[in-house]
């Protein structure tokens, strides 16, 4: 007979949270921030149909950094909850708040839970509101902590340099072209040498509060994109 | 509701596990009592005792499609409400009017809203307007054993159609039968008489403007002939719902626009009652 080989529950979590933490390094980043008229999420993502921010309902997207499989499983349910109490209540009853939570607690449970792996991935959830101070904006790490963040917020990849620069740069009350331009230049400077990010490598999306329609997501086409750049160089 | 059975407030395995993008089919296997297909219709056949809608028109002009609602709601004899809204925005790029049992109406309608934005936000894709027409197809074949007790809803679709860049407008049967309509159309109780108004009135060149006086003119025809549909409420300053879906989308004509085409109807037929004289050959 074998004696069972012991591993403290503390080393057995900071191994979950390493292989994690290590999934996620991997990738790019993703930057959200609050400007003028809403929120803004930029992605460094050279693909045009596997998308990193979605709508999840009226108000509220999503973005997220990591195993595409996990994250897109999450987002999926995110807009299942958020159809379902929708149309069960109303439209005005779906809040970030609490889709932060149903996420929070399903990373926390999946990670402390022994059978399963835990998820690669970090998710912001954001929540736009009637005005700059209503907004909201979650950041829901892979052990199911759960930040409210003010202002900017990055996640993935090499994630401190590109929040150091935009702590330097970020002003509130940007306009949406500064916006996604400073968020353009944070996520080129992740490494020593400073890079210069193609338009079309960038998916941005903006829950802009003007819009007339209830639904307030709107994907920001790569012509558009591209015409920020063309402006700015 | 909606979160985890062990009271964790985990997202349930049902949601996380990939599947239908259809929000119809999540609901009947997570909610089925929120289907109004799945309810046991009643034992013996309801005649007065819930609000029916009445009559709605839809017609195409060119670069888009226009529809129209009156605003009377009946029980019997008895007008139950007088400003009832009966055509709704289904997403950005169409619209439906309804018809019939009033309360599964609205519902379904609001399922069906769901149903599009849903697979929208699920596969980052609208659907084709046949797709949309072929849904709400099969969630009015739910609600059959309904309209066999007299419970019936009879919707009326239209979209616009992006790859033909003009308006589409479909009608349905109780048994979930689609049929495409050309030009136009009319449903509900006074729509023999909608329709045989736009015969005369209908022309493929009118403007978009033109098209809402055509729509409403049937539609006073409708109130002319029928109890259940309600004429323009001059005194209330209630008029018909008109609204239209283009390629730039769904709006709604606001109400001091559709008054001013009510006040000219209106005027038109404190001279000439039967409305405009169409020529005799």
């Amino acid at each position: 007979m074998t004696t069972p080989f012991y591993v403290s529950p503390e080393q057995l979590m900071k191994d979950r949270a390493d292989y994690a933490r290590k999934g996620i390094a991997r990738g790019r980043s993703v930057v959200v921030l609050q400007y003028a008229d809403g929120i803004a999420f930029v992605a460094e993502n050279p693909s045009q149909a596997l998308h990193k921010i979605s709508e999840i309902y009226d108000r509220v997207a999503f973005a997220a950094v990591g195993r595409y499989n996990e994250f897109e499983n999450l987002r999926i349910a995110g807009v299942r909850l958020a159809d379902l109490r929708g149309y069960s209540y109303d439209r005005a009853d779906v809040t970030g708040r609490g889709l932060a939570n149903a996420y929070a607690q399903t990373l926390g449970t999946i990670f402390s839970s022994g059978g399963e792996k835990p998820y690669e991935v970090e998710i912001f959830v954001a929540e736009v509101g009637t005005g700059r101070e209503h907004d909201q904006i979650y950041r829901l790490t892979y052990d199911g902590s759960v930040a409210d963040e003010q202002g900017f917020a990055a996640m993935g990849g090499s994630v401190e340099p590109v929040t150091t620069y935009l702590k330097e740069h970020y002003e509130p009350d940007l306009a949406f072209d500064q916006a996604v331009q400073l968020a353009a230049a944070a996520l080129g400077h992740d490494e020593q040498q400073p890079r210069t990010l193609k338009a079309e490598a960038l998916e941005v999306a903006v829950l802009d509060r003007t819009r007339s329609q209830p639904r307030k997501f709107k994907r920001i086409g790569s012509e558009r994109i591209a015409g920020l750049f063309a402006t700015s160089a | 509701m909606a979160t985890d059975p062990r009271g964790t407030g985990r997202l349930p395995d049902s949601f996380l596990t990939p599947g239908s993008s259809s929000f119809a089919e999540f609901i009947g296997e997570q909610a089925p009592e929120l289907l109004p297909g799945r309810r046991t219709p009643p034992t013996t056949a309801v005649t007065n005792e819930a609000p029916h809608g009445t009559t709605i028109v839809a017609a195409t002009f060119e670069g888009g499609v226009l529809m129209a609602g009156d605003r009377r709601a009946t029980m019997g004899n008895v007008i139950a409400q007088r400003d009832i809204e009966k055509v709704y925005p289904a997403d950005e790029l169409s619209c439906v009017g309804i018809a019939g049992t009033a309360g599964l109406a609205v519902e379904m309608v609001r399922l069906f809203q769901v149903e599009l934005e849903h697979y929208e936000k699920i596969e980052g894709i609208t659907l084709s307007v046949d797709g949309k027409a072929n849904r709400l197809a099969a969630l009015l074949r739910g609600n059959l054993p309904m309209a066999m007790q007299g419970l019936a809803v009879v919707p009326l679709f239209a979209g616009y159609d992006e790859p033909r860049g003009g308006g589409r407008i479909f009608s349905y049967d109780v048994t979930g039968g689609r049929y495409e309509e050309t030009a136009f159309h009319a449903v509900g109780s006074g729509s023999v008489f909608a329709r045989g108004s736009l015969k005369k009135l209908y022309r493929d060149d009118l403007t978009a403007r033109e098209c809402a006086m055509a729509v409403v003119q049937a539609l006073y025809d409708a109130a002319d002939d029928d109890s259940a549909t309600g004429g323009p409420d001059l005194t209330r300053r209630i008029f018909p719902v008109v609204s239209m879906v283009t390629a730039d989308g769904y709006t709604r004509f606001a109400d001091a626009e559709v008054g001013e085409i009510a006040d000219e109807v209106v005027a038109g037929r404190m001279r000439r009652p039967d409305g405009p004289a169409a020529q005799l050959s």
